[in-house]
């Protein structure tokens, strides 16, 4: 007996018959004839099986390679873009192949061709730095092989940080996209078609930069493109979750129609040459400060041989009287530290109270209005490639859009 | 018509709208809203495709064929899981003890683990694109006049967004629980598919926890005969209709089998499609003019041997011809002529001779025309031939909307089977011995209306009203509590308060302790009946201030009332032969003298009730 099987049960007279599914709490699970699920208590149950599952021949279809369509590659890293459900078992199942995610998105195919690459199946929040360095790599041989644009569909919670990773360690001519959905692929209502179909507008335009293409709003109208270094998830569940920070998105794409409205610079398509930077400094930490926060987490850090510790500090980038000591020793001992702010918005400036006075004195550098996740992805990468005193000047300077020289933008936050 | 020779069977689907203090997946109030108090609007796809759908659910197709927007209303009574932007919660406890109440009313097995389903539902109604729902309990039965009706399950589930117009919605009402009780199609009767109705409606409203009101409960009934087919009819809205609904039914697909036995012996068959735009060029038709001029055609459908049955009335207001424009009509087309009511509208004799010619059309044929753009053309036309053809096999099976007279029209086709998967967001939901055992069965309405008889001395009226009235928990708990007399507390509950809340006031602002505090101190003397309406009126205007303030404020203290009724009495007493002499005109001198003592203590219009009273006592006595 297994899942899938169709079953009888008896239990206290009473007969159920229906599909096997995966028990839950310890329960038999049926799924009736008439659709529904329902838990049997296990207790005094006979099961009967009537007929033996049978897995479904899955009709495989070929793609067509349509005349005068860009080259699109897709490469998936564990964000589910399209899934399917079988009505009969009641399984959904994730789809990564271009072949699938077209059946499943048919908009798509009047767009591009397509190839497609599974790179890892990874839940977001199990990403590593390493994972960065190998979407990097791939997304590098994908150009490097003809691809006019790149999608990456990646899951929403550290979304953010693969894209700030992949904005340091590649200089590209084409566009590499970030896509998700923040409503599961296998409902009607999910964000993933309109996400899919406007982030392969953007992989089409000439915006060649990485970015990050989700919802604008709640409704299905807008989708905006954002710069990979200056974007945060900033919802839990909304579909509008991502919004540039201290920046105004690159453009936003119109629902159905794909026209691409731009709001701000932008790297033109082949203004630079394909490059690759793939080295990452693992050992780099994001520490957020708090009222009565112990300082020798810095100590912690400098035991372990961290080269970069990023701070999270309060208002302007402060932290109390009593970590600026610890601070001083990280900084004397060679590690890169860097002020950010938990206020997110706004420029990090410690020239204005003793405080910050004193943490430039101890050595901080100041993050300008760079994210605290990108200052982090930043240290990693500079620390990789750069000594130490020149990775303490770029990360003040403007690389790759992480820092915006002006204060703009928020307007949206009531800013 | 003998309903038992035509083998009737009809089988009922109830939705009815549970009374919780939330919705069933989320914590906002389940309160329907004036749409100009909306707040905010979005908008939405929904994407399913055909495959996904399975080949053989042209239901679902016909929904999804196109893609359409669809528009939401929300209030700040909803919240950001109506607008599926948030994990739904666990499901409502409460939602659920009623469910499971009401399954063992009907002697149901309830399922030892809930499991929430997700049913796709592509037309907009639902936000998420599936409505949630979950199976609570199978197989039971009511009995209705010594027979056995079964119940083969009762589901909990969200209730959907109201559609406004088009595609807009309004979310207020998604995520109202509801439960859905269907029959077997064990009904023999327009008849008894009344009293299955009006039985489950009983059971229902018994357990005092499910809505009342307009949209709170919607029928569905299925109708077939031998022959015919299983046809769904939807959105019934009164229960008086049903038996018509019923009734109509049986005669239209009995209607339908006559026709299908004419054209079979009649060898018809279903001919060709021809434009005759041509035909038509110098019309004087506005309709055929109008629909050319704008870029339209016109095509001409061959019916061999239909001549004489296109224009048939299966019922009353709808011929065998109507149902052929409701299909062509769900394709877009505005509608048809046929040759059995030419010629007419502006078509002329001449034309439709042409047309017979050009067709090459026999006595017994009928020819079906329309006039539309051609893509619209040729699709209905495609309806057209199928709906035709169905007609010589007999009754097509399909789902109809329930007109409020009785009739039915054409819907959809019947949906495949339901597409369900687990709603993975919301854990399944054991049942507990514990939790059964805590489930009380109410008394059924009818029952109620015997005992307040015996128990409270109500007349047939009186316990027949308060049996079924929603307040019927709150009088047996007044008179239980308080000396008081029933029949004064059925006419505060089911008179005055019904006539204050047509003045408009808003009585749903009185809770049940509020109505409690009130018989106390009704039992207790602090106010004279008489003026139930006024304190009722005054405090559903501020139910914040407790009942002393209210009576303080219309003038009635503690004691004063008493007072005056003591007054009254005795004023009367002292006058009996005065009032016998002048009778009803001895109100007004006395009415003077009372106003003279108790001006500003007591409200006039109450001093005028009591003096009544004891004028009419004084009479009464001869
Ligand atoms: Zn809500």
């Amino acid at each position: 007996m297994k899942e899938g099987d169709r079953v009888i049960v008896r239990k206290e007279g009473k007969i159920y018959e229906g599909i096997l599914m995966p028990e839950r709490d310890g329960f038999i699970v049926l799924k009736l004839d008439n659709g529904y699920n329902i838990g049997i208590n296990p207790e005094g149950a006979e099961i009967e099986v009537l007929e033996e599952f049978r897995s479904q021949e899955v009709r495989k279809e070929v793609l067509e390679e349509r005349d005068g369509l860009p080259l699109i590659s897709i490469v998936s890293t564990g964000g589910t873009i399209a899934s399917k459900v079988d009505y009969r078992t009641g399984a959904v199942t994730a789809k990564f192949s271009p072949e699938e995610i077209l059946e499943l998105i048919p908009e798509m195919k009047e767009l591009a061709n397509y190839r497609g690459r599974s790179l890892f199946n990874i839940l977001s929040e199990n990403m590593r730095p390493e994972n960065w360095v190998q979407m990097a790599k791939a997304v590098y041989e994908e150009i490097k092989n003809g691809a006019y644009g790149v999608i990456i569909t990646h899951g929403t919670d550290t979304m953010g940080y693969s894209s700030a990773a992949l904005s340091f360690m590649l200089r590209t001519p084409v566009p590499v996209v970030f896509v998700g959905a923040q409503r599961s692929a296998d409902r009607p209502s999910s964000d993933n078609v309109v996400n899919a179909v406007c982030s392969t507008h953007v992989a089409k335009s000439n915006i060649a930069e990485v970015v990050v293409a989700m919802h604008h709003t709640t409704s299905d109208d807008l989708v905006a493109v954002h710069r990979g270094t200056k974007v945060r998830k900033m919802h839990m569940s909304r579909r509008d979750a991502f919004k540039s920070i201290n920046a105004t998105p690159v453009a936003l794409v119109e629902y159905p129609s794909g026209k691409i409205k731009v709001l701000g610079d932008y790297v033109k398509r082949n203004e630079r040459e394909l490059e690759i930077y793939p080295k990452l400094e693992e050992k780099c930490a994001l520490l957020k400060f708090f009222p009565g926060s112990p300082p020798e987490i810095i100590d912690f850090f400098i035991e372990r041989g961290y080269r970069g510790i990023v701070i999270e500090g309060t208002g302007l980038g402060h932290v109390s009287a009593e970590w600026i000591p610890h601070i001083k020793e990280a900084v004397e001992s060679g590690v890169l530290v860097t002020m950010t702010s938990q206020c997110l918005f706004g420029r990090v400036c410690d020239r204005v109270y003793d405080t910050g006075r004193d943490l430039l004195r101890a050595g901080v550098v100041e993050a300008e209005d760079m994210l605290p996740e990108t200052a982090l992805v930043k240290s990693m990468w500079l620390l990789a490639h750069y000594d130490l005193e020149e990775a303490k000047r770029l990360m003040k300077v403007n690389l790759v859009g992480e820092i915006n020289p002006r204060s703009t933008g928020g307007a949206e936050f009531g800013f | 018509m003998d309903f038992k020779k035509l083998g009737l069977r009809a089988g009922l689907e109830i939705h009815q709208q549970l009374k919780t203090k939330e919705k069933l997946f989320c914590r906002c109030p389940p309160e329907m809203r004036d749409f100009e108090e909306s707040s905010y609007q979005f908008f939405r796809y929904l994407h399913a495709t055909p495959s996904e759908l399975g080949e053989v659910d042209v239901a679902a197709e016909e929904e999804v064929s196109l893609r359409r927007k669809y528009s939401y209303f929300g209030y700040d009574s909803t919240c950001l899981i109506e607008n599926d932007e948030e994990p739904p919660k666990e499901l409502d406890r409460e939602s659920l003890e009623i469910a499971l109440m009401i399954a063992k009313m009907m002697n149901m097995q309830i399922v030892d683990q809930i499991h929430v389903m997700r049913k796709i539902v592509v037309d907009g109604s639902n936000t998420t694109g599936f409505q949630r729902t979950a199976l609570i309990a199978l197989d039971g039965y009511i009995e209705v006049d010594g027979k056995k009706i079964r119940i083969p399950s009762l589901c909990l589930e969200e209730d959907a967004a109201q559609r406004i117009e088009g595609d807009n919605f309004s979310l207020d009402r998604l995520g109202i629980p509801l439960v859905e009780i269907s029959t077997a199609p064990d009904m023999e009767s327009p008849e008894e598919v009344r009293k299955v109705a009006e039985r489950i409606g009983e059971i229902l409203r018994s357990t005092g926890r499910v809505r009342r009101g307009l949209g709170t409960i919607r029928q569905d009934v299925n109708v077939s005969i031998s022959d015919g087919a299983r046809i769904e009819i939807k959105g019934v809205q009164e229960l008086e209709m049903l038996e018509e609904i019923v009734r109509l039914e049986a005669k239209r697909q009995l209607e339908l089998l006559r026709i299908r036995d004419e054209l079979r012996r009649r060898g018809a068959s279903v001919g060709d499609v021809k434009e005759v735009t041509e035909l038509f060029k110098n019309t004087k038709s506005k309709i055929l003019r109008r629909k050319v001029e704008e870029g339209g055609i016109v095509l001409a459908l061959l019916l061999r041997g239909f001549s004489g049955l296109l224009g048939r009335e299966l019922i009353p207001g709808l011929r065998f011809g109507t149902e052929i424009a409701d299909r062509m009509r769900r394709r877009g087309a505005g509608g048809c002529f046929h040759t059995d009511e030419l010629p007419g509208y502006g078509i002329t004799e001449d034309e439709v001779t042409k047309l017979r010619e050009f067709m090459n059309a026999q006595e017994n044929d009928a020819i079906l025309i329309i006039a539309e753009k051609r893509e619209i053309a040729e699709k209905a036309m495609e309806a057209a031939i199928k709906r035709c053809k169905e007609a010589l096999q007999g009754v097509p099976e399909e789902t109809r909307r329930a007109m409020e007279d009785g009739t039915t029209r054409y819907m959809r086709p019947l949906p495949g089977a339901a597409r369900m998967y687990p709603e993975t967001d919301i854990p399944p939901v054991k049942i507990t011995r514990e939790m059964l055992e805590n489930i009380k069965i109410p008394e059924l309405i009818s029952e109620a209306e015997e005992r307040f008889k015996k128990e409270y001395g109500l007349n047939e009226e009186l316990a027949r009203k308060i049996a079924r009235s929603e307040n019927r928990f709150l009088f047996e708990r007044v008179v239980k509590e308080f000396e008081i007399s029933p029949q004064l507390v059925v006419r505060v509950i089911e008179e005055i308060i019904p006539q204050i809340r047509r003045e408009g006031a808003k009585v749903e602002s009185l809770s049940e302790e509020h109505f409690m505090s009130f018989f106390k101190a009704m039992s207790e003397g602090r106010f004279a009946k008489e003026a139930s309406d006024e304190i009722l009126m005054k405090w559903c205007e501020k139910p914040e201030n407790d009942l002393t303030e209210i009576l303080e404020e219309l003038g009635i203290k503690g004691g004063t009332f008493e007072e005056l009724k003591k007054f009254v009495k005795k004023l009367v007493e002292e006058r009996k032969d005065f009032v016998k002499e002048r009778g009803e005109r001895a109100f007004s001198p006395l009415m003077g003298m009372v106003m003279k003592e108790f001006r500003g203590k007591v409200d006039g219009k109450i001093v005028s009730e009591v003096l009544k009273e004891e004028i009419r006592k004084v009479l009464e006595e001869g």
